[in-house]
């Protein structure tokens, strides 16, 4: 059966919230969890003490852990906080940039690369695999032809590198060093009040003609419609894929993670719809199409 | 420090040369390059001439094989590379793991630089295509403010080639995949973003509108002057505001920043546009060539002469210019 895996939170929470939310993840039915800040440097409601806390108390709950690092890398800061989450072996990391193979490498951490990767050919695959790579995403714009030949490849190559695939949430689209957040409010980045806090599932970007276009999340932009891939599980399942990978928001998870539980289990067809929160659909890259399309 | 001019067409590439540039690139007619435009690049032939016509005058030509190639695409990618080797060009600019992996081992000899599309942000990021690829030089991302390109560049395993002026593009290069979300197309799969062929201008009663895919990027009023649909520059409605709530169509011109470019050890500054006409490139690399003149004639004295200013302003975007994210301000 293939494993759910819930994603890095892509916004920004209060540690309370945070907590609230792993402590449920911990009872619902999803095999690997995915913690820390992949986005901003100034999001610190929880220091990396917090999330290897954290990350044992998931662990302790059966779930496989995996620490997850920063995008975009731009200070040394930034790669203090790097090092840190490579200089422990209790857990695999998440390498979100190359930064993160080279620190990961060298500390010998086996490493699972997140979907901003530049992943598109076996060879690339080939070169880190000899880095330790373990297993790793597929980017947000391919689509299941270009993953059935990866996947192809792979076995050619006989490398067992389990493939996982962004299945359900806003896709995470782009990252920037300025911070669209903070020029909302006309503030500073450097003293950007931390307004994401009040934004806990993004600000939405719309053209003036009220198409809902992308997601302001303070440096990364997401896509506007919500990425739904569930009912291509039993196609996912059939070429190879081994993970699908929810990505955290902090209304109605719990019933993403049962509906695509029971999808997988082949309990309620895949074609069931899933209507949550107001966002339309969106699954276009699957097919090879504009993100933003719904195919039907 | 080193001028690389851009080279859309051979006769752009004689004038940037002509102009005073120690470097050109340019890519092949398809997308193995990130300025996938219709008439533009160069074939074989036109490649040829053009590298003849710079070594003869002593500068370098580089090329550009900076998209990201899928299973269905290696070898035509792969064939990129073995083309560029097969010309004689003086250094390759890669983006991809693999194909960085594939030029490493097929052809040690030939110089490889990391394109601004590999996303290079930090010293352990260079290391990491260092060690792996043994890449000479690395173009750094539009990203970083002066201050993170001085910690860049004081544990840089490699030479520093970052952008001194044109477009800007405010997203981590490589990894932005906005023009793939709202057409089939992006920088890194096809070379191309906001494509052209996804374009359409409409004259309506509200204004002029400008549509990326049927999408409103902009509408102009009375006397306001339209740019490009690049999608990340239009303006939007976030929270009942309409603003470029991305980013103003602005050029990015480093002009002023020479001196501390020059101080931090930086080896070479990168003008964008192969996109552009000849004349474009005439007036840009004369200017820059003048700049990066006085500032080694007068180390220490160097400031920019309004001539300079006036020519880059008038060729930027909007006539306007940013330092962009070297300004920690900007951001």
């Amino acid at each position: 059966m293939m494993k759910l895996s819930l994603g890095p939170i892509l916004w920004f929470w209060s540690k309370q919230t945070v907590f609230d939310f792993y402590a449920r993840a911990a009872e619902w039915p999803v095999d690997t969890i995915y913690l820390g800040e992949a986005v901003c440097s100034r999001r610190r409601e929880l220091k990396p003490d917090d999330w290897f806390d954290l990350a044992r108390d998931l662990k302790a709950c059966g779930k496989e852990v995996v620490i997850s690092t920063q995008t975009l890398i731009e200070s040394e800061a930034d790669l203090r906080r790097l090092r840190r989450i490579c200089d422990q072996n209790e857990f695999l990391v998440e390498a979100n940039d190359q930064s993160a193979v080279q620190v990961a490498s060298r500390h010998q951490i086996p490493f699972i690369t997140g979907p901003s990767m530049n992943i598109y050919n076996v060879a690339t695959l080939k070169v880190l695999a000899k880095q330790g790579l373990k297993g790793w995403n597929l980017p947000v714009e391919l689509g299941k032809e270009t993953l059935e030949q990866l996947i192809n490849g792979l076995k050619q190559e006989g490398l067992a590198l389990p493939a996982e695939v962004f299945a359900w949430g806003f896709l995470p689209l782009a990252w920037s060093s300025r911070c669209f957040t903070a020029r909302h409010y006309n503030l500073p980045k450097d003293n950007c009040e931390f307004r994401c806090l009040q934004h806990p599932d993004g600000m939405e970007l719309r053209s003036r003609e009220s198409q809902e276009l992308f997601r302001l999340n303070g440096i990364s932009t997401l896509s506007g419609s919500r990425y739904d891939l569930m009912r291509e599980l039993p196609e996912m399942e059939r070429m190879g894929v081994k993970t699908v990978r929810l990505s955290p928001e902090h209304q109605g998870m719990e019933e993403v993670v049962e509906r695509f539980d029971q999808v997988r289990r082949g309990e309620v067809p895949a074609t069931d719809p899933l209507q949550l929160v107001q966002a339309p659909p969106c699954n276009g890259y699957w097919y090879g199409k504009p993100g933003m399309d719904l195919i039907r | 420090m080193e001028l690389v001019c851009p080279a859309g067409s051979l006769p752009a590439l004689k004038t940037a040369v002509d102009n005073g540039a120690n470097a050109v690139y340019f890519g092949f007619r398809d997308s193995t390059n990130a300025r996938q435009f219709a008439g533009l690049n160069f074939n074989d032939k036109r490649a040829a001439e053009g590298i003849e016509y710079a070594h003869r005058r002593g500068a370098r030509v580089f090329c550009a094989i900076n998209t990201y190639p899928q299973p269905d695409g290696w070898e035509q990618w792969k064939g990129a590379v073995d083309r560029a080797a097969s010309l004689g060009v003086d250094a390759i600019i890669l983006a991809d793991m693999g194909l960085l992996d594939y030029a490493a081992n097929r052809y040690p000899d030939i110089p490889r630089h990391l394109s601004v599309q590999g996303s290079a942000t930090s010293h352990e990021a260079l290391s990491f295509y260092k060690d792996n690829f043994d890449i000479r030089r690395a173009v750094l991302p539009r990203v970083l403010s002066l201050d993170q390109v001085r910690g860049v560049a004081k544990h840089s395993p490699v030479e520093l080639e970052v952008f001194a002026f044109g477009s800007l593009c405010i997203m981590a290069e490589g990894r932005c995949y906005l023009s793939s979300y709202l057409t089939d197309e992006s920088p890194n799969t096809r070379g191309a973003c906001s494509p052209a062929k996804a374009v359409r201008w409409h004259e309506t009663p509200q204004g002029l509108e400008s549509r990326l895919n049927d999408v409103l990027i902009d509408r102009y009023g009375q006397g306001e002057s339209a740019g490009y649909p690049t999608l990340c520059k239009g303006r939007f409605e976030v929270e009942g505001s309409v603003y470029h709530a991305i980013e103003e169509p602005v050029s990015l011109n480093t002009l002023d920043l020479l001196p501390e470019l020059q101080e931090l050890g930086i080896s070479a500054v990168k003008i964008e546009g192969r996109q552009r006409s000849p004349a474009y490139i005439a007036d840009v690399a004369r200017t820059w060539r003048q700049a990066l003149d006085n500032l080694d004639r007068t180390p220490g004295m160097f400031t920019v002469e309004d001539d300079w200013r006036n020519t880059l302003s008038g060729l930027s975007e909007g006539g306007l210019t940013t330092l962009g994210a070297y300004h920690r301000k900007w951001k």
